[in-house]
């Protein structure tokens, strides 16, 4: 900065006494680093450093005494369970956000299509599961499956139709859980994509209805391209959201059954925490970042092109 | 069925007046149907709360109403006898500690990048964004760690120091938002009023920006009271827990008959971040929309 | 003494240059405007005497005391926003007195200044509305009290009037003029229109490009304008121009109008452009120097110009017209009982006493 004033001095002989300008310049930002130092001291020592902690902890073996480089990794390849994860990781991800979204999307519809006043009303009693903690709601579905009391089975019973073993069968366990996952989920979609549905300029529609649009073309032709941002960007989150879910699985079905429901977050926390092998959970919960990191770049890349065409 | 809000435009005759009844009874079907199955298991959880252990067990019964008499027995039981308290009592230090840190760190900080350009602030906006990427199932583990190293473990402090890594990012970027729709020339003309940074801050951001604050806030509070992982893997002995893990380990017994209490220490320990939402709804929704509409 | 003085004054963004080196010098209790087209650096100037703008190179002396470096709020000056830029949760009486308390003026002292400036608004049964429950005139002049109550040594403008409508900115204009003549504050005023410059300001400042075209009193640059430019910009309608040819006609000069069209040069004038003869100039001549009719009209010098016309504007007051002259478009000015109708043809009189001639490769004013 020094020699910077000193030329800027020499040439600017009639103006501002020198390094005056930069003085105040300087204080500016230095006033802006300063308020920034608690969130970078968050994002780096409670973020960024511990990822790298955590890619080194990795490296380590169970007793964490010495290196063993990427033997974690390989033994998790080879175990069985591992893959169950990664399948049923993925497999939760895309059913899970895809039921939300098309829930989300039609219920914000629903909710557009009714007078203003009565809107909010509505709104309000639809965002209540995730409003509620998901630990806790979670326990009022687990009482809800219960084998011998499930009231859902009751109400099955009384149609004449058989009982369901919602968390003892494989198949049944995960439907549970991506169940759960999608009541919880599905009004953070409602909101993001009523408050967009709410954006988009009356005349678009008008326009569209002079051209000769039906309602579905509508949809199609003016609603949906004027809501890709949104749509991408409420996607993005509730993959990574979803992905790195450890609440609900922990509470229903601990994994269970038969490691059928696990999933990253909760094998991780299963070999990590439970059995004490931290070098080994670290290694899962690892695995998580590549694919988050994939899907961050692929939907950012086409957010940022988007914004600018508008 | 109408397809985007302009349904009102284009019904103007009588038959198109009946389809747009008619759409309009189909669209209270529909949010009926949607009303269901998005509030029957907390109703559950509070039918459940209030029976009697007798009927809870009682397999012939219907178990989606309360037909042998309503008893608080359950909520006493869960009062006085458990460590309920304790754990509400832990919690609502944790939370009222990180909402405070988050707040003041949020709103610095998106002052400072979103009025005060320096070296670096892209930057760090792109990184506060990128965190989202390194979600706490992953955290978790090297923060047992860290926080073991530190001697936190099995100490409540212990959340006060990492919860804000699930808040502040996302604060930030909301106080940001709010924060970039306030006009330059409000800044120009209480720099020539004669603020300096701090003042402008204080007497005119924050006031300006309050449904922001008010929105930040209120996620910050309820990220904190719903917590689960980190308690879960930090906290062991009953006196530290908090509300989400307390209720999910400790309440749950041997024995069969335990459901009314949990469903009501689920119902007590959910109900805080509810009745704020209840109150401040407006507020929180549009502070998690302000993105919605600017993309 | 609060006169303000800009000498050598540039300002560049990037590697363009907004503000090209301009020198002026404004006298205490003058009201300077500064007009010109959009980006001619009018508000960049402006900014740069306020603080808001740091200055590349060159000096801002306010009331004698170099300010290059001295933050806005020790400048002494206040400013008025186009977009007003009250404080929305205050009241008016809190944007008012916002600066007198951080300040720390005692309270009473406050009181009494901001009531002061509320009577001179005629505001002072608004002090305890808030900003959005006012109208935009009624904004606009809480933002206006908001400087006054500071008493400072300079007012600085930016388009204040821009977002309102017609007529509450010919209202406006008033009351900004009354305000002048009662305060005696310097005041530096930016503004796009030229009509608002022509009726508020002691000296006007056209910039065009990042220069000054032309300093002078609104006469000075409606009748003596230097180049094409202020030519065209000062006066509405603007000066018609025609392309034209400096003719020698014996010991006459005459100046001839692509279709065969000569206007006799006055007299009193031929010495100045004895120099440019046999030369391809351009023809300035307002519309409100071609008028309807004989010789009556703008005296001796009535040249006369047969047209069709091609469209009539009736504003009431007087009546436009447009014709087609050598090529070009022109407007003169008639009066509003006037029977003529488009498509008509009616011979016109120039008044050549105030003609201007001009040089089409300088655009300097002859």
């Amino acid at each position: 900065m020094s020699t910077q004033t000193a030329m800027d001095s020499g040439r600017r002989a009639a103006a501002a006494p020198p390094g005056g300008l930069r003085r105040l310049m300087q204080r500016r930002s230095t006033i802006a680093v300063m308020m920034c130092v608690p969130l970078l001291a968050i994002v780096i020592g409670l973020i960024a450093y511990p990822f790298l902690y955590a890619l080194f902890l990795s490296t380590l073996n169970k007793a964490e005494t010495k290196f063993v480089g990427l033997d974690n990794f390989f033994f998790l390849f080879g175990r069985n369970t591992f893959w169950m994860v990664v399948y049923q990781s993925v497999l939760f991800a895309l059913t899970a956000v895809v039921f939300k979204v098309l829930i989300g999307f039609a219920a914000a519809h629903m909710v557009n299509n009714i007078p203003a006043k009565g809107q909010r009303k509505w709104r309000g009693m639809l965002l209540v599961p995730w409003v509620i903690p998901p630990a806790l709601s979670t326990l009022g579905w687990w009482w809800l499956f219960e084998p011998t009391y499930s009231a859902i089975n009751w109400v099955l019973e009384q149609f004449a139709a058989p009982a369901i073993p919602w968390l003892s069968d494989r198949f049944w366990a995960r439907f549970s859980v991506i169940l759960v996952n999608v009541w919880f989920g599905a009004p953070f979609f409602l909101i993001m994509y009523l408050a967009a549905l709410k954006s988009i300029p009356e005349e678009l529609y008008e326009a569209a209805a002079i051209d000769g649009a039906s309602a579905w073309q509508r949809l199609v032709h003016v609603t949906l391209p004027m809501m890709r941002n949104i749509i991408a960007i409420t996607v993005l989150f509730s993959i990574i959201v979803t992905f790195a879910n450890f609440d609900i699985v922990r509470v229903l079905t601990q994994g269970g059954p038969r490691n059928s429901t696990h999933l990253f977050a909760t094998y991780a926390f299963r070999l990590g925490i439970e059995t004490g092998d931290v070098p080994l959970g670290a290694a899962v919960s690892l695995f998580m970042f590549p694919v988050l990191a994939v899907f961050a770049f692929i939907i950012l890349r086409n957010v940022r092109r988007r914004a600018r065409e508008i | 069925m109408a397809g985007g809000g302009a349904s009102e435009v284009f019904f103007k005759g009588a038959s198109q007046r009946r389809d747009r009844r008619w759409a309009l009874v189909a669209s209270y079907a529909c949010l009926t149907v949607f009303v269901i199955f998005f509030l029957f298991p907390p109703y559950y959880m509070l039918v459940t709360s209030l029976k009697t252990n007798a009927e809870i067990a009682a397999l012939n019964t219907n178990p989606w109403i309360i037909e042998q008499g309503m008893t608080g027995a359950h909520y006493v039981h869960l009062l006085t006898e458990t460590a309920f308290l304790t754990f509400f009592k832990n919690t609502v230090i944790v939370t009222v500690c990180v909402v405070a840190i988050t707040m003041v760190v949020s709103v610095l900080a998106a002052y400072a990048l979103s009025r005060l350009k320096f070296w670096g602030s892209g930057l760090l906006a792109t990184g506060i964004f990128l965190t989202y990427l390194v979600p706490d199932s992953l955290l978790f583990i090297p923060l047992f760690k860290i926080v073991g190293a530190l001697g936190l473990l099995n100490s409540y402090w212990s959340l006060v120091l990492v919860y804000p890594t699930l808040t502040v990012p996302f604060c930030t970027w909301i106080m940001i938002g709010y924060f970039a729709s306030i006009p330059r020339e409000l800044d120009e003309a209480a720099l020539i009023d004669g603020a300096n940074h701090m003042q402008m801050l204080l007497k005119v951001f924050i006031p300006v920006a309050l449904p922001g604050l008010i929105a930040a806030t209120i996620f910050a509070f309820t990220v904190s009271w719903a917590a689960f992982i980190y308690p879960m893997a930090y906290l062991y002995s009953t006196d530290q827990l908090v509300l989400t893990v307390g209720t999910v380990t400790t309440l749950i017994r041997g024995d069969v008959f335990h459901w009314g209490g949990l469903m009501a220490g689920a119902l007590l320990a959910a109900a805080p971040p509810v009745i704020l939402y209840a109150f401040l709804m407006d507020y929180y929704i549009a502070g998690l929309t302000s993105g919605a509409t600017k993309g | 003494m609060a006169g303000v003085v800009l000498e050598k004054l540039v300002k560049t963004f990037d590697r363009t240059e907004a503000v090209c080196g301009i020198d002026l010098d404004i006298a205490d209790a003058e009201f300077v405007v500064l007009v010109g087209p959009s980006g001619c650096g009018k508000s960049t100037t402006l900014r740069m005497i306020a603080g808001l703008e740091e200055v590349t190179s060159g000096a801002v002396y306010i009331g004698g005391a170099l300010v290059n470096d001295v933050p806005p709020k020790d400048r002494d000056i206040a400013m008025v926003f186009q977009n007003y830029a009250l404080y929305p949760h205050m009241s008016v009486y809190e944007n008012m007195s916002f600066g007198l308390r951080l300040r720390k003026y005692p309270k009473a002292e406050i009181r009494r200044r901001v009531a002061a400036a509320a009577e001179i608004l005629s505001m002072t049964d608004l002090l305890d509305r808030k900003p959005r429950q006012l109208s935009g005139g009624q904004r606009q002049r809480v933002a206006m009290g908001r400087a006054i109550v500071r008493d400072p040594q300079v007012f600085l403008f930016d388009e204040p009037l821009s977002n309102l409508d017609a007529q509450l900115r010919a209202q406006m204009r008033t009351e900004i003029k009354k305000l002048h003549q009662k305060l005696r504050t310097t005041t530096v005023y930016v503004t796009h229109d030229q009509i608002e410059a022509m009726t508020l300001a002691d000296r006007v400042v056209v910039m065009k490009d990042g220069v000054i075209e032309q300093v002078g009193t609104p006469h000075e640059l409606y009748h003596h304008p230097k180049t094409r430019f202020v030519a065209g910009f000062i006066g509405a309608p603007a000066m018609n121009f025609i392309a034209c040819r400096l003719a020698r006609n014996g010991d006459n000069l005459e100046i001839r109008l692509a279709d065969s069209l000569t206007l006799a040069m006055p007299t009193d004038r031929a010495a100045r452009y004895e120099a440019h003869a046999e030369r391809d100039l351009v023809l300035g001549l307002r519309p409100e120097h071609i008028t309807e009719g004989g010789p009556g009209n703008g005296g001796g010098s009535g040249a006369a110009l047969p047209v069709t016309l091609d469209v009539v504007e009736p504003l009431g007051r007087e009546t436009m017209v447009y014709f087609t002259l050598a090529g070009t478009e022109l407007c003169g000015r008639v009066s509003a009982e006037t029977a003529a109708r488009a498509g008509d043809s009616l011979t016109l009189s120039a008044d050549m006493t105030h003609m201007h001639l001009i040089d089409p490769d300088t655009g300097a004013v002859l």
